[in-house]
């Protein structure tokens, strides 16, 4: 249990029933890994469901069991805080095809072998499928928000669209309604860089020891710099060399920034499998909430009767803000109640995890009413 | 909490109870705020300024982030009962444009403004030949974000070029109701509430 956070529970389950998935497969004993913190209401009507991020899981506030840092928003969840666990039971489960004790690709398939390429391709909807049934399992009808950053808002987005009766507000940060071409292309690069790798071996390296660590750690640093803005890197490292006083004329990390990526592309194959890093991107790339909606992505909300909150990012390009201001015009053309904002922040689109005091002062008033 | 400015009282004093409003440059949501609370208005809001935007939302209300001039082209045909626009229709590039959109979104709209041709304004140009900055405009001309001062005549002859009709009118000096009989000259501020 992490200091300052009582009743924080870390738990997996099995779906009572098998998942039938967007591809038309249906997926048997499907585990969900969660987090909770807080306490569920009598009434059960104070609980917020909070999706995660691509490279993130359900380690909201608890240490990392890999990496051993605090969870990825420890800093604006907990007693409180801006989501206040003293008021709300806060849930964040690792999504399908994840790598944190969902099931996924690693996940050991009938015959005792690890599913590998074999595990169906999802989407995000089949994610956020997986966690309505972990919330009918414990016979919460309707949340009191759900919220999401980046991937975590689709998943927001696509709860919003297709269970609209069972949140009373939705909050999408820094996200999109569908992935751009930019999107798609930069998911290319860096499955690419896994297929590449020798050791990745058609996705079967999990008996064989290592995997494609090599090509992990360039998808992620290709990857890592879309989270980031042009100003952000400039001011954090320049053109600053990396413990040296001049160029080696050499390949080794002669900048900082170099430096920096190489750590942030290693220090992720610690903690995330390459398989899961494959699919998740493609249900990334897969998700067009209007062309799931007969290409009008107004007709996406027409049933929705829960208040929203859009939030973009001025330094975003990955998510530009224009992607946020698309999502409201299509909701007030559905009449849902609607705010959207940019704030100013130069992190670019990791600003969603930084600290943006304007981001604190509207999630909490938006969760609040 | 603050009692609302002159101008935002009158309109809340006229807007029906229940019926749905947008607030066009709604800063940082008092009008809403007020509508929401004594009228159970539906309140919808449009500001440009962040700030104001995330304020609003703070305040539990549901606002947009955007331009007067651009963005009003987003909403449907009379979606609101009203369009207000107060103290907003002077710092718009195209007020003739923007008046257009009010009346398209809204079954009525509520324009309040600065009268440019107060007394106080006229006097100021004419003694000292310079942009009057006063009480209701204490911005200087370079940075003022007024770009199109109204006089009151100047708006009844829009609105009447238009082909909109007044249903109410309401004039405001030093913060108080003043007689529509000399309003060109006498009053500060002019609250109208027009209809197509």
């Amino acid at each position: 249990m992490a200091a300052g956070n009582p009743n924080l529970v870390n738990d997996k389950l099995v779906l009572p029933a098998p998942l039938a998935l967007d591809g038309g497969q249906s997926l048997p004993q499907v585990e969900v890994a969660y987090e909770t913190i807080g306490t569920l209401n009598p009434a059960k009507s104070n609980a917020i469901l909070l999706f995660h991020a691509l490279t993130m899981d359900q380690h909201v506030v608890s240490k990392h069991p890999r990496t051993g840092k605090p969870g990825w928003w420890s800093k604006s969840v907990g007693p409180g805080k801006v989501i206040d666990t003293d008021r709300y039971f806060v849930i964040c489960a690792n999504v399908l095809g994840g790598c944190m004790g969902s099931t996924g690709p690693a996940s050991l398939a009938e015959g005792g072998k690890p599913w590998g390429m074999r595990f169906p391709v999802i989407t995000i909807r089949d994610m956020v499928r997986a966690q309505v049934a972990l919330l009918d399992v414990w016979g919460i009808d309707q949340l009191h928000a759900v919220i999401g950053g980046s991937m975590g808002g689709m998943q927001a987005l696509s709860f919003a669209a297709n269970w609209p009766q069972r949140t009373r507000a939705v909050l999408v940060i820094a996200s999109t309604a569908r992935h751009s071409a930019q999107n798609i292309a930069f998911h290319e690069v860096g499955r690419q860089a896994i297929m590449a790798d020798p050791k990745w071996q058609g996705g079967d390296y999990h008996a064989k020891g290592k995997g494609p660590e090599d090509g992990l750690a360039v998808a992620r640093m290709a990857a890592h710099i879309t989270y980031l803005s042009e100003v952000g890197l400039t001011e954090k490292f320049g053109r600053r060399l990396q413990d040296r006083s001049a160029k080696t004329f050499g390949f080794d990390a002669d900048f900082q920034v170099e430096s920096y990526l190489r750590h942030q592309g290693l220090s992720f194959t610690d903690r995330f499998d390459a398989n899961s890093y494959l699919y998740i991107t493609r249900a990334m790339d897969y998700f067009d909430l209007a062309e799931e909606h007969g290409g009008h992505l107004a007709a996406a909300f027409a049933g929705a009767t829960a208040r929203f909150c859009l939030v973009s990012f001025d330094t975003d390009w990955l998510y530009p803000t224009n992607e946020s201001r698309v999502i409201a015009h299509a909701l007030n053309a559905a009449g849902a109640p609607v705010s959207f904002v940019e704030l100013s922040a130069p992190f670019g689109h990791d600003s969603f995890l930084l600290d943006v005091p304007a981001q604190d002062r509207v999630i909490a008033g938006f969760l609040n009413q | 909490m603050n009692p609302l400015r002159p101008d935002l009282a009158i309109i809340a004093a006229n807007v029906a109870p229940g019926s749905r409003a947008l607030d066009i440059g709604c800063g940082d949501g008092a009008l809403m705020a007020a509508l929401r609370d004594e009228k159970q208005v539906d309140a919808r809001g449009m500001e440009l300024d962040q700030h104001g935007v995330a304020e609003c939302v703070a305040r539990g209300l549901s606002v947009m982030q955007g331009d007067a001039d651009s963005d009003l082209a987003d909403y449907p045909d009379a979606a609101f009962d009203y369009a207000i626009l107060s103290q907003t229709l002077q710092t718009t590039k195209r007020p003739d444009l923007v008046l257009d959109e009010l009346l398209r979104v809204g079954r009525k709209a509520f324009v309040s403004f600065p009268n440019f041709a107060h007394w106080k304004v006229r006097l100021s140009l004419l003694w000292n030949g310079r942009m009057p900055v006063t009480r209701l405009l204490p911005i200087a001309w370079y940075e003022t974000p007024n770009i199109h001062h109204v006089t009151v005549r100047d708006f009844r002859e829009l609105v009447a070029a238009r082909g909109y009709r007044i249903e109410g009118e309401w004039f405001l000096s030093g913060d108080k109701l003043a007689s529509p009989a000399a309003a060109a000259w006498r009053a500060e501020h002019a609250v109208f509430l027009l209809s197509r």
